[in-house]
């Protein structure tokens, strides 16, 4: 297994689309920070890359790793091993790499830039998004066979989770404002993992305004040790689950 | 006849003011000296006389003063009020009472029974006492040229029916209210019908209900005073003509909290102070004619709140840095102006180079009209669809108040 695992990283490392991203993400994070007078606005505008951009190319990325080394994964598994470990290994290399490329890309200018507790809750959320993603992209391509076809679905999933999902929430809010919804809020947005990340350093960045009506009860939640843990295991979940469920798919899988 | 008598009535006043100056005398209270009682120091006394009292702790009910005496304490005294009585009323005017330890007050609902409680008088001076868990603190009631100051006053009650205010002004007017310290109050510095003011380099923290309020209170001066971590901040209601300069406001956290509540103020300015962490730096609710220049907010919730109700508010070269909103508002009716404000969510361009940006600036987003409108949107802040709201609405407003703008967005910050 640490064989195959250390393949997969080394051949994801190598690969030009990985080292370009690396850089791309950088060069991005220093600019912004140099470009605002204020970091807190450099902050801000990391957020959306972290949120945005860092799931994209972890979902995209792996399932197109995925699908392009199908002959490889036949390879493998016409070798005298477990099918899990080869998936499990499959998932870790990806994971581990992507992982490395944002820390190396993101996580350090962010630290080195702001380091304060904002600061080192993004990086955190953000490695635990590339890795949820990575995890999403893993269970699409064990279920979807045709490469366009998955694709197509992980940028569907993408745009929901990103976009579409928020939109939703927004209807929702609106259609039942007669309801109190703060506390079924907390249960529905841990349905997406963008939201809980981008919630939680929310709590660290704009303090001041999640004080406010509606607000502290938000703040009242996510802000106590009770709320992290939550939040902390919704994410973990996030990952373990689309994981877990793709290995149970791949071992009965028609290759 | 007449001469002589004239001479007479000279010299008549020459002696009485001799007799005036020679029995003026300072009588010392020592639990073990001649005079062992403060209320029998105060029986002796008359006026014009130094009280002087030696270390200890004075248990002696309520003391009352009602001769125009001086009040001194040597070393640490304290008077405690057993929890039962007001521990000092002052009946008398020109009386000066400097470093005394004033504990334990009677707390009840149907007096206001204040540490140091001055009643109708005149030209009261109170100086450097700490005052610790009395119901009220310093009591001004009716007073007039009265100063306070550099007292500490603290309470450490939680429930706010038994917990009066830090320093109290009722229908006075002309008071100083100089250096001092107040925590753990219900309010910290609560006027009612005081005028002519001057509250100066004071401290408000951790109060239950408001640093700092004021209800009718007109022509009154707030300069170079901090208040922190207040239930409700500052609470400004009903006055007019009422100047605060340079005053700090930060870390108001909460539901219904404020750095700065104006409730229906006229005719007042709003100067050179600092709002910084607060969920609302202003709500302004009712204000008339108010110039809000030369001013900070820095990462407030919302910077301002200006309630649809306002007019002839000025916002002038006020900076608008880190706020999570810099202006919320509950309707489309603008009756006031912004103008050469520098806000760090500008994002126009300056041609000419003169620092005014060239293209107004709308500081109401769409999405701070969606929260006021549904609160629990909140959790939908800063989310990529709430942005990609925002950025259509800058390109063709339809719901965020049109007049509600900035003509003269400055590029640079306003060096204040």
């Amino acid at each position: 297994m640490k064989k195959i695992i250390k393949y997969v990283i080394i051949d994801i490392l190598r690969s030009r689309i990985v080292i370009g991203f690396t850089l791309f993400l950088l060069l991005l994070s220093t600019s912004v920070f140099l470009l605002e007078d204020n970091s807190a606005k450099g902050i801000l505008s990391l957020l959306n890359v972290v949120l945005i951009v860092v799931p994209l190319v972890g979902i995209l990325f792996s399932s197109i790793y995925v699908y392009n080394s199908a002959e490889f994964l036949e390879l493998l598994v016409s070798q005298p091993l477990r099918r899990r470990s080869i998936w499990l290994s499959i998932f870790l290399g990806l994971s581990v790499s992507l992982t490395l490329s944002f820390l190396v890309g993101a996580g350090l200018p962010i630290l080195f830039f702001e380091s304060s507790a904002t600061g080192l809750l993004m990086v955190i959320s953000g490695a635990l998004l590339i890795n949820i993603f990575v995890a999403i992209a893993l269970l699409i391509t064990s279920l979807v066979r045709d490469k366009a076809k998955g694709i197509g679905v992980v940028m569907l999933l993408w745009l929901y989770f990103s976009l579409l999902f928020d939109g939703i929430i927004l209807f929702l809010v609106f259609q039942f404002s007669e309801y109190p919804l703060e506390k079924a809020l907390i249960g529905v947005i841990a349905l997406n993992p963008i939201d809980l990340s981008r919630i939680l350093i929310l709590l660290k960045m704009d303090v001041s305004a999640l004080m406010g009506y509606t607000g502290a009860i938000f703040k009242d939640f996510f802000g106590t040790p009770f709320g992290i843990i939550f939040s902390a295991i919704s994410l973990f979940i996030w990952i373990v689950i689309p994981v877990w469920l793709s290995v149970r798919r791949f071992n009965k899988k028609d290759l | 006849m007449a001469r002589t008598f004239g001479r007479v009535i000279i010299l008549f006043f020459l002696f009485s003011a001799f007799v005036k100056n020679t029995f003026a005398i300072t009588i010392v209270v020592d639990a073990k000296g001649a005079v062992s009682t403060i209320t029998r120091a105060f029986e002796i006394a008359n006026n014009g006389d130094t009280v002087i009292v030696k270390e200890g702790v004075y248990k002696e009910g309520n003391l009352t003063i009602n001769k125009s005496i001086t009040f001194l304490a040597k070393g640490k005294v304290t008077l405690d009020g057993q929890h039962k009585y007001e521990v000092l009323s002052i009946k008398a005017s020109n009386v000066w009472i400097e470093g005394f330890t004033l504990i334990n007050s009677g707390v009840s609902s149907i007096v206001d029974m204040g540490g140091i409680k001055v009643y109708e008088v005149k030209n009261v001076t109170i100086k450097n006492n700490v005052l610790i868990d009395c119901f009220f603190g310093i009591y001004i009631q009716h007073g007039k040229n009265c100063v306070i100051k550099g007292n500490t006053v603290t309470a450490h009650t939680k429930i706010e029916q038994d917990n009066g205010n830090g320093i109290h002004g009722w229908k006075s007017d002309s008071l100083l209210i100089l250096k001092n310290t107040v925590s753990g109050h219900r309010d910290g510095y609560y006027l009612e019908f005081v005028t002519n003011t001057t509250i100066l380099n004071n401290i408000s923290e951790n109060n239950l209900r408001y640093g700092l309020h004021f209800m009718f209170s007109h022509g009154n001066f707030y300069i170079n005073n901090s208040f922190i971590n207040n239930g409700a901040g500052v609470a400004v209601m009903y006055s007019r003509a009422v100047k605060m300069y340079n005053n700090h406001f930060s870390k108001n956290w909460g539901d219904a909290s404020y750095g700065l509540l104006l409730k229906e103020l006229n005719d007042s300015y709003i100067e050179g102070n600092e709002f910084e962490n607060n969920t609302v730096g202003i709500f302004a609710d009712g204000a008339t004619r108010v110039e809000v220049r030369k001013n900070i907010f820095r990462q407030n919730g919302w910077a301002v709140k200006m309630q649809a109700n306002c007019m002839d508010m000025h916002l002038e070269n006020n900076n608008f840095i880190a706020n999570s909103f810099d202006i919320g508002t509950n309707g489309s009716l603008v009756l006031n102006t912004l103008k050469k404000n520098y806000w760090d969510k500008y994002e126009g361009y300056d041609l000419n180079k003169d620092n005014i940006g060239d293209i107004p600036f709308r500081p109401v987003s769409l999405f701070s009209m969606i929260i006021e409108q549904s609160p629990p949107a909140m959790i939908l802040f800063r989310s990529f669809m709430a942005s990609l709201l925002d950025k259509t609405e800058k390109i063709l407003p339809s719901i965020t108040p049109e007049g509600l703008k900035d003509e003269m967005p400055l590029m640079k910050p306003n060096k204040l």
